[in-house]
C-alpha cells in the first residue's frame, strides 16, 4: 500500500508530506514533521492537548486522519504568534501563570484563540464549557479562565486586567 | 544574610513571568516524548492481561521474525535485585520490587504488569510485535479489595512477606506487609472520660495522579555501556539511580537529562519504562523511545491506594477532645509501601489530642503498585478524620470551625507521631477562616457549607545548586529539580534577590545529572525549601567572590567592601573613594581578577516548615440526580512566604481541583476478574473547565526561620483537605452522611432515597 | 493502527461504488470522532475508510418545503449555526451541542452518533422524537426509514452492506410544536450520558398537549419509543398528576444494564427525573409559541 501525498497548508506556509491512511494527522504533526507542540495526552480526543484549528473550527488531531488534511488549512500551536510577537492569549497565560507543567498549554492555547475567534466578548460559563474538552490537571482552571477573559478584553481594545506584582 | 523581612524584599513576593514560559506558550518546550535520535527505534510493552498468574514461558520467534523487529526483552535478562540490595542512597523505593514492577519475574501480580518488550523500526511495527509474542500464563487466584486480601485463605501475592511491626514475628507469610501504631497518653482512659463517642467508617477508592502527559522516554546505549536518557520525570538523579540497578549499570555510565514533565503529583518518581529501554537500546545498538498510552498509563502506574479508614473520637459537651482513635487500612497494590503511616500521623496532627492512638495497615493485592500522590497517604487518612470532627461537630451542637478551633495544634503541642510544634500557622489558617467573607456569605435552598483541615509535613534533604556570573554579568543559576509547576522562576528570584539584580538578569536551568552535583526528586513539596536554600547559599558565595573581586580591582581587603544593589561598594568612607562596580564590570574583569567567577553548594537540607491548611467549600446538591455542584471555595493556607504568590496560589487551587475530582467521581472500576473497565479519560472523570468555580486563596505567611526567605512547601497539603471540605458541604446542605468516596451522583441519591423512599416504577 | 485504504469520494455514486468494491470490512468516515478511537483501539480494522466530507450534499442543512434536509456528514457545529433549525428545534441542538468537546463538534455528525449505534448517543433521541426520517444509499439505489429504524442494537445497525446514510428529513414544527433534549452525566460536560431524554410535544391554544413523542437514551440496547409516556402527556396540561405519571411511565420503559456509567437503579430513576424536566421545557417552548 503506497503512502498518501497530501498538499495541504499549515501555519500559512503551503506543506505536503506523505503518510498512511491511518496515521492521524497529530502523529503526522510530531512525526513526520516534527511540529511537537501538539502533544498527546490521551490519543482519544478527551484531553484537547492535540487540539489545533482546522479551517476556523477547533478539533483534536489525534481524532482527524493526516490525508483529510488535503487542501484545507491547519493552524497549530506554533503558528498562534506571529513571528516574535505572542498572541494576546499566549502573553496572558504568561501574566497570570495560567500553567503550571506546560503540557496542556498549547492545546488551552489554541482551542482558547479559537474562541476569541469567533467571541470577543464571552462570559465566564461560556469559557469554561468552551474548554471542557481541554483538560488540565494542574491549575484547576482559575488561572487559565482568568488569562483567557483578559485576553478578550484586550483584544476588544481595553486595558485588560493588571496582575499585582 | 537573611532575607525574612518582608518589607525589605524587592523581588521575592512579586509576580513575573517565568522564565520558561514563552518556550511553553509556543510549543517549544521538549517534554518526554518531544525528542528524536537518528536511526532511533520505538519500544512497546506487552502487559499482563491477568491480575494474577504465573509465567510459565514467553516465546519471542514470530515477533522476532517481523521485519522491523530490532529487539525483544523480557524479566529473565535483568539482574536479580537481592533484598540486600533493595536500596540505594537516601532513595525511599524498594528496588528489588521497583525491579519486579518494571518487568515481571514468574509471576505478574495485577492487570497491566509488564511481561515483555520490544523495540522496532516503526510504532506500527513494534505494536503488530507484540501480538506476536506468546506468553503463556497458569492463571491464579486474585484479590482485589482489602479485607479479603487481610483474610485467612486470601490468595497471597507473595510467599516471601511476613507482616512486620507485630510480635511475636509471623510464621506464615500475609498480604498484611505490616503494620504501623503511633499513640500518645492512653486513649482507652480518654473515652472514658469523654461525654460523648462516635466512631465512624470511611471507604475511599483509587484514584489516578492524572498527570495529562503519559510517561516517555529516549534511551541510547553505547557498545561500551555509557547511556544517555532523556525522560520525563520528577528526579533525573532518580532515573539515573533507578535505572542503573535495575539493568546493572554503573552510575557514572549513565547521563539522565531531564526533559519537561507534563506533571506528576508523585506519580514520576519511580521509573516504569527506561529500564526496558534501556535493555532494547543495548540488545539493538540504536537509540530507543517508549511512550506510554494513556490506557497503559492507567492499567500499570499510580494510583494512590484505595482504603478503609475508621475513626473514634470522644469528647466533653464543651468540645474538647479527650480521646481520637484511628485505624487505616491501605492498599499497597502488588508490591508492599502503601503511604499508610503517612495517612496515619497526618490524620491527627492537625490537633492538640491528649490521648490518641493511631494504627496502620499496609495491604498487598492484585492492583498496580501504589505510587505516591501528592501529600502521599494524608488526604485519605484526613477524609475520615476530618468527617468524623464535622460529625462530632454535629453531635455536640458546635459549629465545625469552632470545634477546630477549641483543639486545634499550636506551637508546642505534642503530636501524636512525637513532634513537638513549633512556628506552625494552623490557627492562624482558622482565624483567617473566621474572617472571611466566604464564612459570611449567605446559602440558599439545597446549598451547605462545609470546612475541614489538613497537614502535611514538607520535605527537605539534598540539593545542589550552581550560580556562574557570565563575562556580561549576567546569571546563569543551574540546579537539579525537574521544574514541575514553575519552579525555576523562584530560583531565580531568590538569586536575582540576593545578588540585587533584575529578575530578567537571572537565567534558570534543570541541569542533567553531569552538569549539577545530586540532587533529591522533586517531591515532597522541597524544592522551593531545599532547592531555594541551596540557590540562595550559591548566591551568596558569589556575592563573597564579587567582594573578593571588587577588592581586587580597588586594591583594598575584601572586608572593605560592601555588596548591594547589585554593586559593590567601599564599606566605609575609610575604605576608599570608588565608585561602585556593577556586575557586568567585575564579570568582564574576571579573568583578571582571578578567573570564572562561580559558586556551587551541595546541602542536605533541614527545617523544612511543616503544612498547614483550612478549606471552605460550598456545593448545591440536586437530590433528585444526585449531582453536586461545587459553588464556592476558598482554600486558606500557611505558605511561610510565598516566593512566587501566583505559583503558590496555582499549587493551591490545583490541589483543591484534584481533591474534588477526588471527592467527587475519580475511582477505578474493575470487573470481577480483575480487569480496569475504565482505563481512559472518558471514563474516568478528572473535573473539567465547566466543573470548576473560581478558586479563591488566602495565602497565611508564618516565616519558616529555617529557610532564608521563610518559605515551607506549599505544594501538596492543598490536596488533603478537600474530600472532607465537600463531604461535609454536602451534609450541610441534605442532611446526609457520605461516608464512601467517590460521592457519585448515584450514591447520593440513593443516600436520599434511603432518607425518603421514592415511588418507584413498580408501585 | 493496523493498515488501512483510504478513499475520498466527490458523489453519493462513487461512495456507493467504493463501499460495494471493498472485499473486507468498509467504514464510513463522516466524523471520525468514534471511528478513529475504534480504529485506534484495535476494535475495528476495516480494509477500506470512505471518507464522505468530499461530498457536497452531505454537508450542510438546507430547507426543502415541508423538511429540514440535514446532510449526514453536517459538524455538529454547523448545526448549531443555524439558527432557523435551532429555533424550529432546540431539543435537536441540544442534543448534538452535547455530544463531546468543542473539538469534538468541529467535526462529529448525527450520522456518526447514530450509526455507531450507542444507546448513549445524545443527538439521536430528539431527531426520533422530531419523527425524522433518513435517506439511505447504496447498491440498490436509495430508500428513506424512519430514524429509529436504524439502530437494531448496540453497535449494530440495519444498515446492509454498501450502505449509509445521505442525509435526515425532519418535517417542520406544526404551530405550537417544540421540544427539549436533557441528558444526566456525573460531569458537566465530556462523559457519555447516563440517561438521556428527549420530549417533543404539539399544544393546543389552551395549553393542552395534543401530540407528543418520549425518547429515551441510555436505558435499553437502542434509544426507546415511550408511548405509554407520550399518552401520559396527551391530553393533559402539565400539572403534578401529568407529570408523576409521565415520570412513572419513563420509568417503567426502561431496560438498563449496570455498567461504570450507572446502575440499573440509578438510572431508572434518573429516566423518570429527566422525563419530567425535559417535558416541562418542551412545554413552556411550544406554549411560548403560541
Amino acid at each position: 500500500m503506497s503512502k498518501h501525498h497530501v498538499t495541504t497548508n499549515i501555519n500559512g506556509e503551503p506543506v505536503e508530506f506523505l503518510c498512511e491512511a491511518q496515521q492521524t494527522m497529530l502523529d503526522v504533526l510530531r512525526d513526520e514533521l516534527h511540529l511537537t507542540g501538539s502533544k498527546e495526552g490521551c490519543g482519544s480526543g478527551d484531553c484537547g492537548a492535540c487540539s489545533v484549528i482546522l479551517d476556523g473550527k477547533v478539533v483534536c488531531s489525534c481524532l482527524m486522519l493526516g490525508v483529510e488534511a488535503e487542501g484545507r488549512k491547519v493552524i497549530t500551536i506554533e503558528g498562534i504568534a506571529q513571528g516574535d510577537k505572542l498572541h494576546p492569549v499566549q502573553q496572558k497565560f504568561l501574566e497570570h501563570a495560567a500553567l503550571q507543567c506546560g503540557f496542556c498549554t498549547p492545546g488551552l492555547i489554541v482551542a482558547a484563540k479559537a474562541l476569541l475567534d469567533e467571541n470577543l466578548n464571552p462570559t465566564e460559563e461560556e469559557t469554561r464549557y468552551w474548554l471542557a474538552g481541554n483538560l488540565c490537571r494542574c491549575t484547576g482552571y482559575d488561572k487559565v479562565i482568568r488569562a483567557v477573559l483578559d485576553a478578550a478584553a484586550v483584544m476588544r481594545g481595553e486595558p485588560g486586567a493588571s496582575v499585582s506584582t | 544574610m537573611s532575607f525574612l523581612d518582608k518589607a525589605a524584599l524587592k523581588i521575592v513576593g512579586t509576580r513575573p513571568i517565568r522564565p520558561d514560559g514563552v518556550d511553553k506558550v509556543t510549543g517549544r518546550a521538549n517534554f518526554g516524548a518531544d525528542m528524536v535520535m537518528p536511526g532511533m527505534l520505538w519500544g512497546r510493552i506487552k502487559r499482563s492481561p491477568h491480575a494474577h498468574a504465573r509465567i510459565l514461558g514467553i516465546k519471542f520467534e514470530k515477533a522476532l521474525a517481523l521485519p522491523g523487529v530490532k529487539a525483544v526483552t523480557c524479566g529473565a535478562d535483568f539482574p536479580e535485585v537481592t533484598p540486600e540490595r533493595a536500596h540505594v542512597g537516601a532513595a525511599p523505593a524498594n528496588l528489588r520490587d521497583l525491579s519486579r514492577n518494571v518487568i515481571a519475574r514468574g509471576k505478574v501480580l495485577y492487570e497491566g504488569h509488564a511481561v515483555a518488550a520490544v523495540a522496532a523500526t516503526s510504532q506500527a511495527i513494534a505494536e503488530q510485535a507484540l501480538d506476536l509474542i506468546e506468553v503463556e500464563y497458569e492463571v491464579l487466584p486474585h484479590v482485589m479489595d482489602i479485607e479479603a486480601a487481610m483474610a485467612d485463605g486470601a490468595p497471597l501475592l507473595h510467599d516471601d512477606i511476613f507482616t512486620a511491626g507485630v510480635e511475636p514475628k509471623p510464621t506464615k507469610p500475609s498480604n498484611v506487609s505490616k503494620v504501623v501504631r503511633f499513640a500518645i497518653g492512653d486513649v482507652e482512659a480518654g473515652f472514658r472520660e469523654a461525654d460523648i463517642v462516635i466512631e465512624r467508617r470511611y471507604t475511599t477508592k483509587p484514584v489516578h495522579q492524572g498527570y495529562i502527559e503519559p510517561h516517555a522516554c529516549l534511551v541510547s546505549v553505547a557498545a561500551d555501556g555509557q547511556c544517555t536518557i532523556f525522560s520525563s520525570s520528577q528526579g533525573q538523579f532518580m532515573v539515573r539511580a533507578y535505572t542503573s540497578r535495575i539493568v546493572g549499570a554503573d552510575i557514572a555510565d549513565i547521563r539522565a537529562i531531564p526533559a519537561e514533565i507534563g506533571g506528576g503529583f508523585g506519580g514520576k518518581t519511580i521509573v516504569y519504562l527506561e529500564p526496558l529501554a534501556y535493555m532494547l537500546s543495548k540488545k539493538s545498538g540504536r537509540p530507543v523511545k517508549m511512550v506510554m498510552s494513556r490506557e497503559e498509563v492507567f492499567r500499570a502506574t499510580g494510583p494512590a491506594p484505595g482504603a478503609i479508614v475508621e475513626v473514634k473520637l470522644g469528647a466533653k459537651k464543651d468540645g474538647h477532645i479527650t480521646a481520637a482513635q484511628s485505624i487505616l487500612k491501605y492498599q499497597a497494590g502488588a508490591f508492599q509501601g502503601s503511604p499508610v503511616q503517612q495517612g496515619c500521623i497526618c490524620g491527627l496532627a492537625v490537633y492538640d489530642f491528649p490521648n490518641a492512638l493511631t494504627i496502620g495497615y499496609d495491604v498487598l493485592c492484585n492492583r498496580p503498585k501504589v505510587a505516591a500522590y501528592r501529600a502521599p497517604g494524608a488526604p485519605i487518612g484526613s477524609f475520615g478524620v476530618e468527617s468524623c470532627m464535622d460529625e462530632l461537630a454535629d453531635a455536640l451542637n458546635i459549629e465545625p470551625l469552632k470545634l477546630r478551633e477549641i483543639n486545634g495544634a499550636k506551637d508546642g503541642t505534642k503530636a501524636t507521631h512525637g513532634v513537638t510544634w513549633v512556628n506552625i500557622g494552623y490557627q492562624k489558617t482558622l482565624e483567617a477562616a473566621r474572617a472571611s467573607e466566604h464564612l459570611k456569605a449567605p446559602l440558599g435552598p439545597n446549598q451547605g457549607r462545609g470546612i475541614a483541615s489538613g497537614y502535611w509535613h514538607n520535605a527537605g534533604g539534598e540539593s545542589s545548586a550552581a550560580c556562574h556570573v557570565n563575562e556580561d554579568g549576567t546569571i546563569t543559576v543551574t540546579e537539579g529539580h525537574p521544574d514541575i509547576g514553575g519552579s525555576r522562576a523562584s530560583m531565580a528570584m531568590m538569586v536575582a534577590e540576593v545578588l540585587g539584580v533584575p529578575f530578567e538578569n537571572v537565567r534558570p536551568v534543570v541541569g542533567d545529572t553531569t552538569s549539577i552535583g545530586f540532587s533529591a526528586s522533586t517531591g515532597g513539596s522541597r524544592v522551593t525549601f531545599a532547592g531555594g536554600m541551596a540557590v540562595t547559599q550559591a548566591a551568596q558565595k558569589v556575592v563573597e567572590v564579587l567582594k573578593q573581586r571588587a577588592a581586587v580591582i580597588w586594591d583594598i581587603s575584601p572586608d572593605a567592601v560592601e555588596w548591594k544593589d547589585g554593586k559593590a561598594y567601599p564599606a566605609g568612607p575609610n575604605a576608599g573613594a570608588f565608585e561602585p562596580l556593577d556586575l557586568a564590570t567585575i564579570g568582564n574583569r574576571a579573568a583578571r581578577t582571578g578567573g570564572p567567577i562561580s559558586a556551587e553548594v551541595q546541602i542536605n537540607a533541614q527545617g523544612q516548615g511543616p503544612g498547614f491548611a483550612t478549606h471552605i467549600c460550598d456545593v448545591e446538591v440536586d437530590r433528585e440526580t444526585g449531582f453536586v455542584k461545587i459553588l464556592r471555595y476558598t482554600a486558606i493556607q500557611d505558605v511561610g512566604r510565598a516566593i512566587h504568590p501566583s505559583y503558590v496560589e496555582g499549587q493551591m487551587q490545583g490541589g483543591v481541583t484534584q481533591g474534588i475530582g477526588w471527592a467527587l467521581n475519580e475511582e477505578y472500576i474493575y470487573d470481577k476478574d480483575g480487569c480496569l473497565e475504565n482505563p481512559g479519560f472518558l471514563d474516568y472523570r478528572i473535573p473539567v473547565a465547566s466543573d470548576m468555580p473560581m478558586i479563591d486563596t488566602i495565602m497565611v505567611e508564618v516565616p519558616n526561620p529555617r529557610h532564608p526567605f521563610g518559605a515551607r512547601g506549599v505544594g501538596e497539603v492543598p490536596l488533603v483537605p478537600p474530600m472532607a471540605a465537600v463531604a461535609n458541604a454536602i451534609f450541610a446542605a441534605t442532611g446526609l452522611r457520605l461516608r464512601d468516596l467517590p460521592m457519585s451522583p448515584p450514591k447520593i441519591r440513593a443516600a436520599v432515597d434511603a432518607e425518603e423512599p421514592p415511588r418507584l416504577a413498580a408501585e | 493502527m493496523p493498515r488501512v485504504s483510504y478513499t475520498a469520494p466527490a458523489t453519493v455514486d462513487e461512495a456507493v461504488k467504493a463501499l460495494a468494491g471493498a472485499a473486507g470490512l468498509a467504514k464510513v468516515l463522516s466524523g471520525g470522532t468514534d471511528l478513529l478511537v475504534q480504529l485506534k483501539s484495535g476494535r475495528l480494522a476495516p480494509e477500506l475508510i470512505v471518507d464522505m466530507k468530499r461530498i457536497p450534499e452531505m454537508i450542510g442543512i438546507r430547507e426543502e418545503g415541508e423538511f429540514f434536509v440535514i446532510g449526514a456528514a453536517t459538524p455538529g457545529v454547523m448545526l448549531s449555526a443555524h439558527e432557523r433549525l435551532e429555533h424550529a428545534f432546540p431539543g435537536i441542538v441540544e442534543g448534538v451541542d452535547l455530544i463531546g468537546s468543542t473539538q469534538i463538534q468541529g467535526r462529529a455528525s448525527i450520522a456518526g452518533n447514530l450509526c455507531n449505534a450507542s444507546p448513549a448517543a445524545d443527538s439521536v433521541p430528539p431527531v426520533i422524537a422530531a419523527r425524522a426520517t433518513a435517506v439511505i444509499a447504496g447498491p440498490n439505489g436509495r430508500r428513506e426509514v424512519a430514524v429509529e429504524a436504524i439502530v437494531i442494537g448496540p453497535g449494530r445497525t440495519s444498515l446492509a452492506k454498501g450502505e449509509f446514510v445521505v442525509e435526515f428529513k425532519v418535517p417542520k414544527p406544526k404551530p405550537r410544536q417544540c421540544d427539549a433534549y436533557l441528558r444526566f452525566i456525573p460531569r458537566t460536560e465530556m462523559d457519555i450520558a447516563v440517561v438521556g431524554c428527549a420530549v417533543n410535544v404539539t399544544l393546543d391554544a389552551g395549553g393542552t398537549c395534543i401530540d407528543a413523542r418520549v425518547v429515551l437514551g441510555a436505558v435499553a440496547p437502542t434509544q426507546l419509543i415511550v408511548d405509554e409516556a407520550a399518552q401520559a402527556l396527551i391530553g393533559h396540561k402539565l400539572d403534578a398528576d401529568t407529570l408523576a405519571k409521565l415520570d412513572l411511565a419513563a420509568q417503567r420503559a426502561c431496560k438498563p444494564i449496570t455498567d461504570k456509567r450507572g446502575t440499573i437503579e440509578y438510572r431508572i430513576k434518573i429516566a423518570g427525573v429527566l422525563a419530567r424536566r425535559a417535558a416541562a421545557i418542551a412545554f413552556e417552548r411550544a406554549a411560548a409559541r403560541a
